[in-house]
């Protein structure tokens, strides 16, 4: 048997159930790892003792029939935990417990899982690097001061380290994908609606879905099985037919057609990626797929559309984070003063500008040129996926314009921090499921990504696609532990 | 419409019109808030009906109360309007410390009812009044800053409240069109159970948009908008001051500022809020956490065949098929109280009675005593025995107000009261000739004078008998026998 923190998450469950393994011993395999990785700054909080507390209690009155017996995982900190502290990676939320648990979390205690802890974000899930979380960068285990992407960067990085054997985070524009694909791993963003958003601190709400992070297609297969589920607590939370998608997971993808989009070819984009496309298009091709050339022709307005409507949902959704009720409060002379206080302190740059974007564009004057003409543009995004699905059953991209940065290498350049998330923010605007599989190296050795789109509610053609090349691609993260 | 009933207000050259309309708050009656399912109970301690929805904690989402898309559906129809099959919610952006969410959720482009009417019965006849919308909204909190000189005090339990704006167009012309428009609006909505319009609890607020206008012109003036009045007294009072310090302005030729006004109960006049330019700007957007919200034409025609008769139609009826007059019947119909005890006594006695007995006695003793027509202290069911009493001769009307005096209290059984005291009216014919032979007897010298031409003697002698009576005499008989001896 392997090292306890190398193997996943089916391997895990496959241990426990054959009583080779304990929870305990697992869950303390991953508390002693991540307690000597503080290096990487992947956790906000932990909750290591009361994991060791319930792993115990699970060992006691076992119950394998669960989807996740006895698993620890920790998830990104923006999932509300009932009695552990939620920050949303900002300054406003540092003192936040919630009495409440969000449905995707509750789903995995359900089936048994046990909460390792709280995972590093971006602050309220705006940023892809991970640096504008209150609670400081995280490291990719990749590289020394690579970023590991974001906003769910604290999941990736954990997750790619084996400090988590498997993690969710949320995707407003990319946010699963793109750290994914920074950190060799595999990252899910469901179709809207699928997961439910009870609980999760809100950044865009037409936008944001939970998913699962994994190290491997299978375990995400199996992830997405217990998180996704209908809620009537989320009004556009969507009761349609769910697969098994673990069980259903097949290899066996011949004859399904995949789109390669042609608009995906972006100017300056490195060689090295589109390299990496044209040997994800053989592997699909050698997988038995049949390679159709497909048109997204509203593809180069996904982005500027993106930065409007995220930042307005935002710009309102952050109201309530004024003081008054809870978290962070800087007193004033008066209310004014104590909103604009409280609010300049407890929000990072990177949030106070997009709130100020957010604010524009919706603004009497400007909502028509702005808000209005975006969301008129993303139905014709959206439009350009439904006429794609007419001739395939999936498309295939890859999951980002480059490798993993270094850190500190955009901050000071959000357009080009913006421009990351090319690839993934047009799936958003459609509400379409996408996954990210680690599909090679680039001449630096970082890892890049591919990402497969599927049809609404086809998670299982991409898991099926994914699960098929991933065996083709047989790509491993070489981990050096430099962090140790 | 007759000229002398407008209200106009005149100067020294100048005759004025007020125009007015007005945007109604009415809270839906409903046992749980608009998008949470926290209590709406009046008068509870403050924030004990509170959710983390309500006070907008991280990652709540607003659920939709369909039973307050039932009430909205309901006043719709109850006010003739356009059901549209898909309204939207939309986000109105504001940051207030009773304003939990940082915005308020209403609808704003896409609202659940458009147009419609309602119809005002006025002494100069009926005046139609033009509905614009209504919309359905939440409820702000209440900040409270007289429990200490530094702080304010928050009480969510209003936050999420389900409200209905109903918006009418600026079809109202005087005070007292506004009272009549906001009493029947209350009327439909407590005929349909979907708002108490209790004004002191504040289930029914108006904030009333008044303009000035030189009587004959066609254009309207500036208008400035009076917020957040709680009765009708203060909305009329308000009115007359708006409407005065906008014509003094027209007449010393000043422009009047479009702008927000509250008005001040105490010292009874307006005052600027926020002018035109400082108006919030409320970023309106639709609510990505909720779908449109889509109902079918099945759903709004099964709500039609739930909706009761409504005061107009009942007036109708009443008139057509008791003969009421509109006046009675409009007493009648208004409170839909009134209309349910008038039915309940009318099942077993004569219309006519009931009606004299109900907006008379009645309603006397209730304003009285300040009761509700649900409180009275006389039941529908004594007081339909008390008419069968008069109708079929047993007591005399005057006696029936005697026995009435003993009902209020504890509403006892009329003909109890008859056979207790033996108040039950003389109706034999030889009794009474014989009584009347007796007062005539005694008043020889007044008998002469009334035979001599003084005809207005006549009823000095129905008194006598009736006092001979001890008031128990059929009046109708004394009168009778009465003329048959002195005449005959």
């Amino acid at each position: 048997m392997s090292e306890i923190t190398k193997q996943s998450l089916n391997e895990l469950i496959d241990n426990i159930k054959n009583k080779k393994l304990s929870s305990l011993e697992i869950t303390k395999a991953f508390v002693e790892r991540s307690e000597k990785s503080k290096k990487l700054n992947a956790y906000v909080t932990d909750n290591f003792s009361q994991a060791l507390d319930n792993a115990k209690k699970f060992d006691e009155k076992p119950n394998f029939e669960l989807k996740l017996p006895g698993i620890p995982i920790a998830v990104k900190d923006l999932f509300c935990t009932e009695g552990t502290r939620t920050t949303a990676g900002s300054k406003i939320l540092n003192n936040f417990i919630p009495t409440y648990e969000s449905t995707v979390t509750k789903n995995m205690w359900n089936e048994g899982a046990i909460l390792l802890g709280k995972l590093n974000c971006d602050e309220f899930a705006m940023g892809s690097s991970n640096e504008t979380s209150f609670f400081g960068n995280v490291q990719n285990p990749i590289s020394e001061n690579l970023v590991p992407g974001g906003s769910s960067g604290g999941s990736s990085s954990a997750l790619a380290a084996n400090l988590t054997p498997v993690t969710i985070g949320t995707d407003t524009g990319g946010s699963i994908r793109q750290p994914a694909s920074f950190t060799g791993t595999v990252g899910l963003k469901p179709t809207y609606g699928s997961c439910s958003r009870y609980g999760i601190v809100a950044f865009a709400s037409s936008l944001d879905q939970a998913g699962p992070m994994s190290t491997n297609v299978k375990d995400a297969a199996l992830l997405l099985e217990v998180i996704s589920s209908f809620d009537k607590k989320d009004s556009t939370s969507i009761d349609f037919k769910r697969n098994k998608y673990s069980s259903e997971l097949t290899n066996n993808i011949k004859g399904l057609k995949i789109g390669i989009p042609n608009e995906y070819r972006v100017e300056g984009m490195p060689s090295e990626i589109e390299d990496l496309w044209k040997k994800g298009i053989d592997y699909a091709k050698e997988c038995g797929a049949e390679i159709i050339d497909i048109s997204l022709p509203h593809t180069k307005y996904a982005l500027p559309t993106y930065y409007i409507v995220a930042p307005a949902e935002a710009s309102s959704n952050l109201a309530r984070y004024d003081g008054v009720k809870y978290g962070f409060r800087s007193e004033g002379e008066n209310l004014i003063d104590m909103y604009e206080k409280t609010r300049s302190e407890g929000f990072g740059e990177e949030v106070k500008r997009r709130i100020l974007i957010g604010t524009y564009v919706l603004s009497s004057g400007y909502y028509d040129a702005y808000y209005l003409k975006a969301q008129k543009v993303r139905q014709l995004i959206k439009k350009d996926f439904d006429d794609a699905y007419k001739k395939v059953d999936a498309i295939l991209t890859p999951s980002t314009p480059s490798s993993a940065f270094k850190i500190g290498e955009k901050t000071n350049d959000p357009v080009s921090m913006y421009l990351n998330d090319i690839f993934t923010v047009p799936v958003n605007l459609a509400g379409l499921p996408g996954i990210s599989i680690p599909a090679g190296l680039d001449k630096k050795g970082f890892p890049l990504g591919l990402q497969i789109i599927g049809k609404p509610f086809d998670e299982q053609s991409i898991l099926n696609i994914a699960y098929s090349m991933e065996e083709k691609i047989s790509y491993k993260n070489n981990l050096t532990d430099w962090w140790i | 419409m007759d000229k002398d009933n407008q209200f106009i207000i005149e100067r020294e050259n100048n005759k004025y019109e007020v125009v007015i309309g007005l945007e109604v708050h009415a809270q839906v009656t409903s046992q749980s808030k608009l998008f949470s399912s926290s209590s709406t109970k009046f008068g509870s301690e403050p924030n004990t009906q509170v959710s983390l929805v309500d006070a907008a904690f991280p990652g709540m989402l607003p659920v939709i109360n369909e039973f307050c898309v039932k009430q909205a559906i309901k006043t719709g129809i109850g006010l003739k309007a356009q059901i549209n099959k898909k309204s939207v919610f939309d986000r109105k952006n504001y940051f207030y410390a009773d304003l939990p969410q940082g915005y308020q959720i209403s609808q704003y482009k896409y609202p659940i009812v458009g147009e419609g009417k309602v119809i005002l019965d006025m002494p100069y006849g009926p005046k139609e009044v033009g509905i614009e919308r209504l919309h359905l909204e939440q409820d702000a909190g209440k900040s409270i800053h007289d429990i200490d000189p530094n702080n304010t005090f928050v009480d969510l339990n209003r936050s999420g409240v389900a409200l209905m704006e109903i918006v009418s167009k600026p079809d109202l012309r005087s005070p007292d069109e506004v009272n009549a428009y906001i009493k029947k609006l209350r009327s439909i909505m407590r005929y349909l159970g979907t708002c108490d319009g209790n004004m002191q609890e504040g289930s029914l607020r108006a904030d009333v948009n008044v303009s000035v206008r030189k009587l004959g012109s066609k254009d309207f003036g500036t208008r400035c908008e009076i917020k957040n009045v709680n009765s009708i007294k203060f909305m009329q009072q308000a009115i007359v001051y708006e409407a005065n310090r906008q014509i003094d302005l027209v007449e010393d030729g000043k422009e009047i500022d479009q702008e927000t006004r509250l008005f001040d109960t105490k010292k009874n006049e307006t005052r600027s809020m926020r002018s035109k330019e400082d108006a919030h700007d409320y970023r309106y957007f639709p609510d990505p956490d909720l779908l449109p919200l889509e109902v079918s034409d099945d759903y709004i025609n099964q709500l039609k065949n739930e909706i009761p008769e409504l005061p107009d139609e009942k007036k109708k009826r009443f008139i057509e098929k008791f003969e009421l007059s509109s006046y009675e019947a409009n007493i009648l119909v208004s409170d839909i109280e009134t209309s349910k005890y008038f039915e309940e006594v009318i099942k077993n006695s004569d219309v006519k009675l009931a009606t004299n007995w109900i907006t008379g006695e009645l309603f006397a003793v209730l304003n009285e005593k300040n009761l509700e027509i649900s409180e009275s202290p006389v039941s529908s069911n004594n007081l339909s025995k008390l008419i069968n009493l008069i109708k079929d001769g047993t007591i005399s009307g005057k006696i029936a107000k005697t026995i009435f005096e003993e009902m209020i209290n504890g509403d006892q059984d009329p003909q109890k009261i008859v056979e207790e005291k033996g108040l039950k009216q003389e109706s034999d014919p030889k009794a009474l000739e014989e009584l009347i032979d007796k007062v005539i007897m005694n008043n020889t010298d007044k008998v002469e004078e009334y035979k001599s031409g003084k005809d207005k003697l006549f009823g000095f002698f129905v008194g006598q008998a009736m006092k001979e009576s001890k008031g128990k005499g059929n009046p109708q008989l004394i009168n009778k026998i009465l003329k048959n001896k002195l005449n005959g």
